[in-house]
């Protein structure tokens, strides 16, 4: 078993809350797990992304080889395209479509979306407007992780255990908050296939 | 004992505490932030009473740790690369007083610039100062190398440079921790002039040191962080330094590498290995994350001997980071990437924070310079480094921390009257005193804005050494009481910061201004924890 994911989005979107979960379910897993994280100057609403490599082998290099990425899993629409050289020609791309425009130049809605679904295999999912169903926008970025779930070849009970462990501090409100915004986006995946 | 999931920077740190460290000292930087940052947070650490406090900059950071280690103690100082030019003189120095408790120097490099100034590579420090350098190639080694290095600090007296580079830093991965060391009791060094170096002392001192090399070499090869593995295909032999290797090998996943390697973690490089592989193969490929320091070696200055490849004869890019795939492409694999990038993807630079105080300051400058013209404004390092883009377009330099002040001295000398400089208050306490000291000496007609948002922002809002005392300190070196103006940097009060930079630009003598206001994601920090408490009280 073998998983190279790309974490894509803008700094301070909570990917590496996402990158945290799925580490720590592997870790539960007993797999092996690099993943390189983006610290300082683009953290600053800059297009962040986190390579992050799962397997039951030793993990050799931090950083996912070009075109070797199994998914590219993202939490911003335009960023999920940044980083297709590095996606696999059987490569998923899993994106909410809320867009973060914070410069002048964003495309339209239109084109970007056409864009994502030329691609060869795609899932698409409005993240903000599920996790407002389920309690608080707050929770998108664990939508989208949701939706990555059928991909990631980790048990569901895992994730779930993770997203106990990292949220239990912060009270068992924000727990089921995020329990209930993985199991939406996971349906919805599951639906699309 | 379970395996903890740590970052590179925090497995340094761990094996620090892990290896009976007294004390930890650093100025924040990235990539070598983490290390300080866990030390602080860690319950073993506070346990067992490690100080672990910032720096006012590197080179006081590194002086207080030879303070440590002449008092028996261990101590280890964390830097970016940058930081090792600002603390070198301490550096070079301390390599020949020596050590007496274990001195660990931890620089991490920034290779393709992802958050520096520039992409020097920290192992040329450590062969200028005639020092042991590591250089782990994953996490787990980074950990168990520290340990080593405190070890053969004490065991040679000498300092021990670690070198990182950011995705080794910035990456985690599972390490196993190793048994708990005790911490030294303090013990003065048998010779208490080994930390004198008069003239007399320090000749000899640096004998003693040179005299080490050879030992030094000795155990390059003993310590099992340099590898030599051989291969049947003798055609191109390949040196492998620090996590160069992980990007040899990710090519190698599903074929048995058969080529000869070298891998190096620790310099002085044993001679005999490197000759050996040399005398084995027809030609060497180097394969190093940062500059081509042991390729430059090999190659020598005529290059008469075998052929060397690597970043100097354009086997490898010359600048930037390696990747598994241009590792690969040394190797003439084929990389088979993915789709190009569309087009309507669109850059996303870095930029100042909705409401961040520096918005208002430099919107405030802008409008005050207008009557002078545009192009006078030296800036410094830290967030308000990105007001040098669209839309403020404010500053026109950044240079090295402190650079700011100096520079305006240097230029209102040459004419550019009024020079205004731009520091950020950690930056100030930083470098910048001493400089505002030569301006009030040189009474130069400049002035300065020392952008007070009481953090040191950009490394991730670390307490600053500046906070609560700025204004007494630009008092104390001597700048008028009446050309020190404190103003608030809010929209509604442009007009009024406007008019006083106005009143201070015309003023020809040193002037300071010091917008404050707290940083808006430390204060947004600061109230989610106040409501988390009220949410306990209730
Ligand atoms: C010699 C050196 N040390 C450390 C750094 C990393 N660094 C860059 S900016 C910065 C913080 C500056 O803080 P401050 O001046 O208060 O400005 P702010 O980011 O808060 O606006 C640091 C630590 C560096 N570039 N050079």
């Amino acid at each position: 078993m073998k998983k190279d994911i790309i974490l894509a989005g803008v700094g301070g979107q909570g990917i590496l809350s996402i990158a945290a979960c799925i580490g720590m379910a592997a870790l539960e897993e007993n797999l092996f797990l690099k993943q390189a994280e983006v610290h300082g100057m683009s953290q600053r609403g800059g297009a962040v992304q986190s390579n992050l490599r799962i397997s039951s082998e030793p993990v050799a290099s931090d950083l996912i080889p070009e075109g070797k990425a199994d998914i590219i899993l993202a939490v911003e629409p335009m960023e999920s395209l940044r980083y297709l050289p590095m996606l696999d020609k059987n490569g998923w791309v899993i994106t909410s479509i809320n867009p973060f425009i914070n410069i002048p130049d964003y495309p339209s809605m239109e084109s970007l979306m056409k864009e994502i679904w030329n691609q060869p295999k795609y899932i698409t999912l409005d993240a903000d407007l599920m996790a407002k169903a389920c309690g608080s926008v707050k929770a998108a970025n664990m939508v989208v992780l949701g939706a990555a779930t059928p991909f990631l070849d980790l048990k569901i009970e895992s994730i779930q255990n993770a997203i106990k462990a990292i949220f239990g501090r912060k009270g068992e409100d924000i727990v089921q908050l995020n329990l209930d915004a993985l199991k939406a986006g996971r349906d919805h995946a599951l639906k699309q296939l | 004992m379970q395996k903890l999931l740590l970052l590179g920077d925090e497995a340094i740190a761990q094996g620090a505490i892990d290896a009976g460290m007294s004390g930890i000292y650093a100025y924040p930087g990235t990539p070598s932030t983490e290390i300080m940052e866990y030390v602080q947070s860690s319950k073993d650490a506070k346990e067992n009473g490690i100080r672990a406090l910032w720096s006012a900059n590197e080179k006081t950071a590194m002086e207080s740790a030879l303070g440590m280690s002449y008092a028996g103690k261990r101590a280890m100082v964390c830097m970016k690369h940058v930081g090792l030019n600002v603390a070198a003189d301490a550096f070079v120095n301390a390599a020949i007083t020596g050590a007496n408790g274990g001195l660990v120097v931890v620089a991490a490099d920034d290779p393709s610039m992802h958050s520096s100034q520039n992409e020097q590579d920290s192992r040329f420090y450590g062969k200028f100062s005639l020092v042991p350098i590591l250089e782990p190639a994953n996490q787990q080694q980074a950990y168990d190398m520290v340990h080593y290095a405190f070890q053969l600090s004490e065991d040679f007296r000498i300092p021990v440079l670690l070198r990182i580079t950011t995705r080794l830093a910035h990456s985690r991965t599972g390490v196993q921790r190793a048994a708990m060391r005790k911490q030294n009791e303090l013990k003065l060094p048998d010779n208490l002039r080994q930390f004198v170096l008069l003239p007399s002392i320090a000749r000899k001192q640096y004998r003693e040191l040179l005299g080490k090399q050879e030992q030094l070499e000795a155990a390059s090869a003993k310590s099992g962080f340099n590898r030599l593995i051989d291969g049947k295909n003798k055609k191109t032999g390949i040196i492998a330094c620090g996590l160069a290797y992980n990007y040899l090998m990710e090519n190698f996943t599903d074929q048995k590498l058969e080529a000869p390697l070298l891998c190096i973690g620790q310099y002085p490089v044993p001679l005999d290995m490197v000759n050996k592989l040399y005398e084995s193969c027809e030609e060497i490929l180097v394969l190093e994350d940062g500059y081509p320091m042991l390729e430059e070696l090999l190659k020598g200055m005529l290059n008469k001997g075998k052929k060397i490849k690597g970043r100097l004869d354009g086997t490898l890019p010359r600048d930037g980071e390696l990747t598994p795939g241009i590792v690969g492409t040394a190797f003439g694999q084929k990389i088979e990437k993915g789709k190009q990038t569309p087009e309507l993807v669109k850059n996303r630079p870095p930029k100042l924070c909705d409401g961040c105080s520096h918005n208002d300051a430099f919107l405030a400058l802008n409008d005050a310079i207008l009557e002078y013209g545009r192009g006078r404004v030296f800036s410094d390092i830290g967030c308000y480094t990105l007001s040098a883009l669209e839309p403020l377009e404010a500053i026109n330099s950044c240079v090295d921390m402190g650079a700011s002040i100096t520079m305006a001295i240097g230029a209102a000398d040459a004419g550019l009257v009024p020079a205004v400089a731009a520091i950020g208050d950690s930056t100030f306490t930083h470098s910048g005193i001493t400089g505002l000291l030569d301006a009030v000496n040189n009474n130069s007609p400049i002035t300065v804005l020392i952008l007070d948002n009481s953090t040191t922002g950009m490394t991730g809002g670390q307490a600053s050494s500046a906070y609560g005392k700025i204004d007494s300190i630009v008092r104390g070196l001597g700048v008028p009481e009446e050309h020190i103006k404190v103003l608030k940097p809010l929209r509604k009060y442009h007009d009024e910061n406007v008019a006083i930079m106005r009143e201070e630009l015309a003023y020809q003598g040193v002037s300071v201004i010091i917008p404050r206001r707290e940083c808006i994601q430390t204060l947004s920090r600061k109230l989610r924890q106040k409501a988390k408490v009220k949410a306990l009280d209730v």
